[in-house]
């Protein structure tokens, strides 16, 4: 459904919706995942991202966004000072992520590392600000950060679902969507779901304890 | 929210109201918000498009590439053509500065698009500050602005990459054009034609950005989008009708865009982008860009 809201909108830090507010969108996501800026980020650019990019800010967008700076925010502009500032090391890279017309052009994976933990994302920027994540750490996901959402990575056990569904309910969050992928049977399940409300951080918590989850990580709507 | 323009139309028509007014209803309806939050978000919205038209007026601005900047302040200080002291002057420079700002990485409306931001603000405010409108009257205005690009959205395509420039400074112009002719007291219908009035003014019309880049010729594709989108206000007030309805200029607006070739929709690839100047100010300044980020 179209909204005039989506047609006067989004506010952002230009010159370019795809290239600028959709990269630090992504940004915003990869920061989610390992909980807070990361010490050291990779990020691999694919294609008109690795061609344009740098005259659109993309560099800066994304650091932005791992520094928890939204689409809006006009501290964009010195983002790789600011990264300096506050210990973030990074390095951007031209890349080749997959073949013209399967990957698509704007795309970027990042590699993360914060606190000992490694998280590789991929993603891309579809146009007009709109975003789709689509690998995480290998798993093939589909994340538009028009939901909060919570991914996690667990053992796949039966009953799991369930229990995880069961703590949302009781914090009062309603499932919009979920998602379970597995790279084996057997193998480590990964799981996304998407919820109309933000999860509270207690219900994360709760998750978190669950001796057959390896790690959950909540991430805030990034996207109208 | 509707997808046609003369449904909006017929439900003003037969409320005897605005097109802002059904708009806003309908939206209200579609998101479960009240009206005045939506009312309350387009303020924010034109609070910033006020902010940018100011900030791009100082001439202080460089783009990335530094292909563009300062030509905001240079039209309305010079100001010795055959314009000079009029509104339409003062919509020009506004469109400019507000794309100057987006180039120089400032904080922007993207309405519709991040490209096509300048045109607008420049109209609207333009033309209130010069008639003494309210806020309330432009927020009005945003909201029938709002409408036209829904429409357009639906029925043919607000990106450059998938219509060309049409779809976004030609969209925007559209949007300016009904917006302002509502504001100015135009009946819906009037509105209406105003839509296809500067449309039609925009049709084919390439994206073909130098190096890709929203820098050239984005900036002044915005002044004279702006200047279309007046031609068409003017037109219409003075009770001009099209003969084509606004949608079928807009549908005629998609099939031209998805027949387009790839190079004239933001690949670089052709237009002024691929001319032989296009070309040599693309590579001098990449290299500019790479040298000059840390």
């Amino acid at each position: 459904m179209v909204s005039i809201l989506d047609i006067i909108g989004p506010v952002m830090v230009g010159p370019s919706s795809s290239h600028t507010a959709g990269a630090c969108r992504l940004g915003l996501i990869a920061r989610a995942l390992v909980g807070g800026t990361p010490e050291t980020a990779l990020v691999e650019l694919h294609g008109s991202f690795a061609r344009t990019g740098e005259g659109h800010g993309t560099d800066k967008a994304i650091t932005g966004g791992l520094l928890g700076f939204r689409p809006d925010d006009d501290r964009i502009r010195q983002a790789l000072d600011i990264a300096e500032r506050e210990g973030l090391r990074f390095t951007f890279s031209k890349t080749k992520l997959g073949e013209e017309g399967e990957t698509h052009p704007n795309t970027a994976r990042l590699t993360l590392i914060r606190q000992g933990r490694e998280v590789v994302m991929q993603g891309a920027s579809l146009g007009a600000g709109r975003i789709e994540v689509t690998a995480i750490d290998g798993y093939p996901v589909s994340i538009h950060g028009n939901y909060h959402a919570i991914v996690l990575v667990a053992e796949d056990i039966k009953g799991s679902i369930a229990r995880i569904a069961g703590i949302l309910a009781e914090d009062g969050v309603n499932i919009a969507n979920l998602r379970l992928t597995r790279k084996q049977r057997g193998g480590d399940a990964f799981l996304v779901i998407e919820a109309d409300e933000r999860p509270a951080d207690r219900a994360l918590v709760d998750i978190r304890a669950l001796s057959w989850v390896r790690w959950v990580h909540g991430i805030e709507r990034v996207s109208a | 929210m509707y997808s046609a323009l003369a449904d909006a139309v017929r439900d003003a028509e037969a409320a005897g109201t605005t097109l802002a007014a059904v708009t806003l209803a309908m939206e209200a309806r579609d998101q479960g918000r009240p009206e005045e939050e939506i009312r309350d978000a387009l303020r924010r919205a034109l609070a910033v498009m006020r902010r940018a038209v100011q900030q791009g007026m100082t001439g202080d601005l460089h783009s990335a590439s530094g292909l563009v900047g300062g030509d905001a302040a240079r039209l309305r200080s010079a100001a010795r053509g055959p314009l000079a002291g009029t509104p339409f002057l003062d919509v020009l420079s506004r469109a400019l500065a507000v794309q100057e700002v987006n180039a120089a990485m400032g904080v922007i409306v993207a309405a519709p698009t991040a490209g096509g931001a300048g045109v607008l603000p420049a109209v609207l405010t333009g033309l209130a500050d010069a008639r003494g409108l309210d806020d309330a009257a432009v927020v009005d205005a945003l909201a029938t602005a709002g409408l036209i690009g829904a429409v357009v959205a639906q029925r043919a395509s607000l990106s450059g990459a998938e219509g060309g420039c049409q779809a976004e400074t030609g969209a925007a112009a559209g949007m300016a054009a009904g917006a302002a002719t509502e504001m100015l007291g135009g009946s819906p219908a009037q509105a209406s034609h105003a839509v296809a009035l500067a449309q039609q003014g925009t049709l084919g019309l390439v994206c073909d950005p130098l190096g890709g880049l929203v820098e050239l010729p984005c900036v002044f594709r915005n002044a004279t989008g702006a200047a279309i989108a007046l031609a068409a206000v003017e037109m219409a007030l003075a009770g001009i009708t099209f003969a084509i309805p606004a949608d079928e200029v807009i549908d005629v607006m998609g099939e031209i865009g998805r027949s387009m070739d790839v190079r004239y929709r933001e690949t670089a690839g052709g237009g002024l982008a691929a001319t032989p100047t296009g070309r040599r100010l693309a590579r001098e300044r990449l290299v500019h860009i790479k040298r000059s980020s840390p």
